[in-house]
């Protein structure tokens, strides 16, 4: 005999869960009691937001399931954010939160919060626990849900005295479910008639999204890349699925993306996206997306098939099943793709060299792009990019070379602001030996800043790079462009001293404010262990260029800058 | 043009299944013209009838799809697009007194419907059948004073022995 938290406890070992994100409270405090009695792995955050994100930023660092534990009413909804967050960009996490007693629900009672309902939109599945009999199966099935077939997030609200009552526990050996089965192999006849496809194109182009990370087949995708020769360009989230320095890699596409990788995508006459959702920041103005393409789609969630752009082949199934079968396939077939592709390629790397991403070097202060081709420099291709939201985000999309997948971790789907600092803490927690390095803006470190404190106190190595033009960058950037000026409520009057928030938190903190001292003291900074916060001063005006304007067409943006 | 489309969803019947499609119905903003849900021939699956109006085949596959995608959704048949029979439950409370009951209960007739409660200032009429003939009735029945509609929204079920949980 146990209790439900026990329970709950057993079950995380049994799925390997080696770290538990959370903050207690009154209706977890018996789940709060068994991790103090089993001595369980937990880091406390200052704020259930930072769990959740910290749980996120763990899981994409990883490959493993990011658990979350949260109190009910206010602890659970502080979640929704970080669970929004990671559903639209399909991140595997258990969230256990606490829900009043039983005979409370529905009765208004203090810190009572409807969590399933309130979660059901923003979850892969979600379940409300009433009787511990259920507890171990509901477990089971919610690590089973999260990781397998498309990932995301599950939320599990237990009430109160279900963690309290005993029972006999058993954790079940095998899931079962007449609804979902995690599988997905799909018809070998469409990945024949993509080959076919591929044999008569003379344009083609590869598009890879963040589910070829998250099928963890980047392996697979960078002998495809090799083997056709073709040009490729990702998605923010497929950044680290082939490495910066390929042969033929034009960087992101998108909004922000590189002058050569949206051309080339307007140009190519087959296009072939895998692992991708076509989100509107990827494909400009949807009806004249990749004109002359015919558009092939490789995809797990049937769903994503034609929702946003129409494929004129479709390969449905799981990626560790096509690309596999595509690669040998590829093989097989006795063409010189790489060869018959030269050509073309050249022309997109000439392409990439004509309008590289770049900045305008001039004056004493310091540019965002060279201080994050610096960072770069000083990074060794294990370092972890985490990234908060805004124009920092793209500029360290635009800037940091990325080599390895699930080492460029940042809100692509959602955009949420405060991501970065928890989520950075994660990825350090999950990968100790990485280094981990998080671009922020003055905007979006207030967000999440308590989360100093969590870093503060448990020594977690990650250094914050503060991006600072004291204006919300990306807003501003929007109201220069398009409303004439108005900056109406962007401008931040960069009174807050970061150096010194550091170190009211425990922390070190820095000032960079002069182009020379990027090359002067930022090294040494980087180099020296223990977490750090570098302020970075910049100039306020700097725009993210290129940009494709709303309702234009990718070969429309506008570019700028010229090193 | 927007097009009608009667589906079938097999859920499990567990706690929260309503909620989930629900959820996804609002999230999606699908327009559903009706739903109902009922136990079944298995005590562990509860059928869901969906009329969902859709303006394109791709706006229809998107309703099915993202349906198909709930944990707890079991399977989903088209039953518009096979041969299924459907039908619609409507009680309709009709004032009426001594001068027009006659009246009423001669359209009542007309269309095969039923007078299931009598009172001295109303009826109440049952009629089973198409949702045309159920909105026929209606409009007849709009010459006099309509009190009261509860209709249950369609269901329907395939031709032949399959059933659907087999298709």
């Amino acid at each position: 005999m146990m209790n439900g938290a026990q329970a709950v406890l057993e079950s995380l070992k049994k799925e390997g869960v080696d770290v538990v994100f959370g903050y207690p409270g009154g209706a977890v405090l018996t789940l709060y009691d068994a991790v103090y009695k089993m001595k369980f792995p937990h880091v406390l955050t200052r704020h259930e937001q930072g769990a959740v994100h910290a749980a996120d930023g763990y899981a994409r660092a990883t490959g493993k399931v990011g658990v979350v534990f949260a109190t009910s009413g206010p602890g659970a909804t502080n979640l929704i954010t970080g669970i929004a967050t990671a559903c639209t960009d399909s991140v595997p996490l258990v969230c256990i939160t606490g829900q009043v007693a039983n005979p409370y629900i529905g009765k208004d009672s203090f810190q009572e919060a409807d969590v399933f309902g309130i979660t059901t939109p923003i979850t892969k599945h979600n379940y409300l626990v009433k009787d511990v009999r259920e507890l171990p199966r509901v477990i089971k099935e919610a690590f089973f849900i999260a990781r397998t077939g498309r990932p995301g997030p599950v939320v599990i609200d237990v009430a109160k005295d279900v963690f309290d009552t005993k029972f006999d526990y058993a954790y079940p050996e095998s899931v079962h479910l007449r609804g979902y089965s995690g599988e997905y192999i799909g018809d070998e006849a469409e990945i024949d008639a993509v080959v076919e496809a591929i044999n008569h194109a003379s344009r083609p182009m590869l598009f890879v999204g963040g589910g070829v990370i998250g099928a963890n087949v980047s392996e697979t995708m960078r002998s495809i890349v090799s083997r056709l020769g073709a040009p490729v360009t990702t998605t923010l989230l497929g950044l680290g699925a082939v490495a910066a320095d390929t042969k033929g890699f034009l960087g992101f596409a998108g909004m922000h993306g590189s002058y050569a990788a949206n051309m080339t995508i307007q140009e190519c006459d087959l296009l072939l996206c895998i692992g991708m959702r076509f989100s509107d920041r990827v494909t400009g103005v949807v009806s004249g997306f990749a004109p002359k393409a015919k558009i092939v789609h490789f995809e797990l969630d049937e769903a994503e098939v034609n929702k946003n752009v129409a494929a004129d082949y479709r390969v449905l199934g799981d990626l560790r099943w096509s690309l596999p079968l595509l690669q040998a396939k590829l093989e097989q077939s006795g063409r010189a793709y790489a060869a018959e592709n030269e050509s073309w390629l050249e022309k997109a790397i000439d392409r990439s060299k004509e309008h590289p991403f770049s900045y305008q070097p001039d004056g004493d202060a310091i540019k965002p792009g060279a201080l994050i081709r610096k960072i770069s420099e000083l990074s060794d291709e294990d370092t972890i990019a985490v990234t908060d939201v805004g124009q920092h985000q793209m500029w360290a999309a635009q800037f940091f070379d990325v080599y390895k997948p699930r080492h460029f971790l940042t809100s692509g789907g959602q955009g949420t602001m405060g991501y970065g600092l928890p989520a950075a803490m994660g990825a350090k927690i999950g990968q100790p030996d990485s280094k981990v390095v998080l671009f922020t803006g003055d905007g979006s470190i207030m967000m999440n800043c308590q989360e100093f404190a969590t870093i503060a106190d448990n020594d977690i190595d990650v250094k914050v790079i503060i991006i600072h033009n004291c204006i919300l960058g990306m807003v501003g950037q929007w109201q220069r462009l398009f409303y004439n000026n108005h900056y109406s409520q962007s401008e931040l009057k960069g009174k807050t001293d970061f150096v010194k928030m550091a170190e009211a938190f425990g922390l070190r903190g820095y000032r960079l404010t002069r182009k020379e001292e990027l090359e002067t003291e930022l090294p040494k900074i980087m180099q020296t262990a223990g977490p750090a916060l570098v302020d970075v001063w910049v100039p306020e005006d700097e725009d993210v260029l290129p940009m494709v304007p709303g309702g234009k067409r990718l070969d429309q943006m506008v570019l700028g800058g010229n090193k | 043009m927007m097009k009608k489309y009667l589906l079938a969803v097999l859920v499990d019947n567990k706690p929260g299944v309503l909620t989930h499609v629900s959820g996804l119905i609002s999230r999606r903003a699908f327009n559903i013209e009706s739903i109902s849900a009922g136990y079944t021939e298995e005590p562990a699956i509860t059928r869901i009838n969906i009329v969902v109006s859709v303006e394109s085949e791709n706006e229809l596959d998107q309703v099915v799809t993202q349906l198909s995608k709930l944990i707890d959704v079991i399977k989903i048949v088209n039953l518009s697009k096979s041969e299924s029979i459907e039908r619609e439950l409507v009680m309709i409370k009709v004032r009426a007194d001594r001068k027009n009951r006659a009246d009423i209960i001669n359209i009542v007739e007309i269309f095969r419907a039923k007078i299931v409660d009598v009172g001295p200032e109303d009826v109440v009429v049952e009629l089973t059948g198409s949702q045309s003939k159920i909105d026929g009735i209606i409009e007849v029945l709009s010459e006099y004073e309509i009190l009261e509609i509860a209709r249950t929204g369609s269901i329907a079920l395939s031709r032949g022995p399959i059933p659907v949980k087999r298709m």
